[in-house]
């Protein structure tokens, strides 16, 4: 039992060990490495594109993420460095894309269906309501509601 | 009535999925934001001959295409017949940019199968196809006689984009 808990153990840890090798840090500066990795984050990696450009380990990625560690110790700005990526992928690469005329629908798109879910919510909530609305009782209603009230409730018929 | 509003929002969403599996889309490419602008200047050695140097200056004045590959691209085999094709042609001049590759393996690929290239340029480090938003091997830039990108192919060159897209813009460039 203890041997298989530490086979398991092993695997588990076997592609997370594969994965710090891969994303090893170039620079020996610690600061540096983790504003790299930071803005990285932001970034969409070109190849894979599900993954950011700090998680992939494409080649591609690889080289830009060299690319933003020179650029950072020649003392860019991240914003400058954002907009030397978006001169040459587009706002492809940002996982954070500004407001314009062509992503109004990535941005404001799901704000559209919760307003359209809740206006159908809306209208649902205040059918149901008019279905079980309280109606007074007629007469003859009233009456039967009384008799049976009356009833012994043991000799009521099933 | 009570189902034809989740039938009409179902067959929205399956009408979209279906125009997105068929019709070739393909999430891979991205529209290059480069068209239309200059095309980055560099200057990196040759790759037959490393003393010389390459920059896209040297082809002011002329209609020439840039085809990034390497040795280690499977798809840019499969391209390079018909690059060769194109070579003979007469049609455009093609200069290669090796991306990310070994100097010996460049040259031993295009002694395998043939050299369509006017020139090539070889960029080891992934350096200049950065700046021209390179996002895999084979793209091909079309460049005019002002040195502007004015069309780029990601994938491969075949006879369908060259004949729809590309022949027809360098005969008109070329006027």
């Amino acid at each position: 039992m203890k041997q298989l808990m530490l086979m398991l153990v092993i695997l588990c840890s076997l592609p997370l060990s594969t994965l710090a090798k891969e994303a090893k840090s170039i620079s020996d500066d610690p600061e540096l490495e983790k504003r790299v990795m930071a803005l990285s984050e932001e970034l969409r990696c070109l190849v894979c594109q599900n993954e950011t450009l700090a998680g992939s380990h494409a080649d591609l990625a690889a080289d830009l993420r060299q690319e933003i560690r020179q650029q950072m110790k020649a003392g860019k700005t991240d914003k400058e460095i954002v907009a030397f990526l978006t001169e040459r992928y587009g706002d492809f690469i940002l996982y954070n894309p500004p407001v314009s005329r062509r992503t109004y629908l990535l941005w404001f798109g799901p704000f559209i269906l919760l307003g359209g879910g809740l206006f159908a919510f809306y209208r649902y909530i205040r059918r149901r309501r008019e279905l079980i609305s309280e109606q007074p009782l007629s007469a003859a209603e009233r009456k039967r509601a009384e008799e049976l009230l009356r009833t012994n409730p043991e000799k009521e018929p099933a | 009535m009570r189902y034809a509003i989740p039938l009409i929002i179902f067959l929205i969403i399956a009408g979209f999925l279906a125009s997105r599996l068929r019709g070739g889309y393909d999430p891979h490419i991205i529209p290059s934001v480069l068209i239309n602008k200059p095309a980055p200047e560099f200057q990196l050695p040759e790759l037959r001959n490393p003393e010389r140097t390459f920059s896209p200056k040297q082809l002011r004045g002329k209609v020439w295409l840039l085809n990034v590959w390497g040795s280690w691209c499977f798809a840019c085999r499969e391209e390079h017949p018909f690059l060769i094709e194109i070579a003979k042609s007469g049609a455009v001049p093609i200069y290669g940019l090796d991306w990310k590759d070994k100097r010996d393996d460049a040259l031993a690929t295009l002694d395998e199968l043939g050299d369509p290239y006017a020139a090539n340029v070889f960029d080891a480090d992934g350096r200049v196809a950065i700046d021209y938003g390179v996002t895999g091997a084979p793209e091909t830039y079309l460049i005019d006689k002002n040195g502007v990108i004015r069309y780029k192919e990601v994938g491969q060159l075949t006879p369908e984009n060259m004949r729809d897209k590309i022949l027809p813009l360098v005969k008109e460039l070329n006027k």
